[in-house]
């Protein structure tokens, strides 16, 4: 991995995002094993139903996990100083999640050169599910 | 109803969680992980790293890990079908890995509503310590309906 430089990046640059497969029920399936959350919400489609929802649909974390792999493929992971999210519509089963993420700023933040990101999860019409913010240390 | 503000500044009850390599395989294999020095113990040693590295919004699935993980929501009253989550925040001090115990001990920062009330917002910030050291803050908003 090569790090990236603080002096040769400038707000509105773009990280490397990436765009996920398909959002599937095994993906929701693995989520729940991986995460401990194995709400019915995201696995039971007749509990869903009874609840008078049409199909279960994506945890809210999954999306954030999205998007902190997108971080740390672009710097290790000892660099996050923050990251924080705002859940802002539902991932459905079939979307696909386009991640992509920009410098919104240049800071100094306790003695460290910083930059602040802003990151979207989007599904491929464009439709932000999550937005979030991360702050990065650089050398 | 409203939820009573005098639970801000409640004590949710403190859990502790030693993640494990096996459940951060499986992990790393929904979010479609490929960095082994997240799912291989070689690879992390490769790395230098004491066990497979816990990936950053895992602390929310440890704070999670109790019989019942909203047992401060249950406490005020609120009705967990109509709870959705807002927000979630995380500050890293230190990396944390495989077979390292934590603690976490959490309390309530803030109840507020919007749109007269339809919207309730209770917001949790949970301390993350390894052996007395804070590793990670995490910040919760869970919203819930009227």
């Amino acid at each position: 991995m090569t790090k990236p430089n603080y002096d040769a990046l400038n707000v509105g640059d773009a990280i490397p995002s990436f765009t996920t497969e398909p959002v599937s029920r095994l993906t929701l399936a693995l989520y729940a094993t991986g995460s401990g959350d194995h709400h019915p919400l995201h696995l039971d489609q007749d509990y869903v139903r009874s609840k008078g929802i049409p199909d279960v649909f994506a945890h809210g974390m999954l999306g954030m996990a999205y998007l902190g792999r997108l971080l740390t493929q672009w710097v290790p992971q000892a660099a996050i100083r923050s990251f924080g999210v705002r859940f802002t519509a539902i991932t459905q089963v079939g979307e696909r999640m386009v991640c992509t993420g920009k410098v919104v700023e240049k800071l100094e933040h306790a003695g460290e050169k910083c930059v602040r990101l802003e990151l979207t999860c989007a599904n491929e019409q464009g439709e932000a599910k999550h937005k979030a913010d991360a702050v990065v240390a650089l050398a | 109803m409203l939820i009573d503000k005098k639970h801000i500044g409640m004590k949710v009850p403190p859990h502790s969680v030693t993640p494990t390599a096996w459940q951060l395989k499986w992990f790393a294999k929904a979010t479609g992980e490929t960095n082994p020095i997240y799912f291989d113990d070689a690879a992390a040693a490769q790395a230098g790293l004491p066990g497979v590295l816990v990936p950053p919004t895992f602390f929310f699935c440890m704070d999670m890990d109790k019989d019942h993980p909203f047992d401060y929501l249950e406490t005020m009253g609120c009705d967990l079908g109509k709870m959705l989550h807002g927000e979630q925040s995380f500050v890293y001090h230190k990396p944390v890995h495989a077979g390292e115990k934590l603690d976490f001990d959490g309390v309530i920062t803030d109840i507020y509503d919007k749109k007269n009330g339809a919207l309730q917002f209770v917001v949790k910030d949970v301390k993350v310590r390894r052996q007395g050291e804070l590793v990670c803050d995490v910040h919760s908003v869970m919203v819930i309906r009227a």
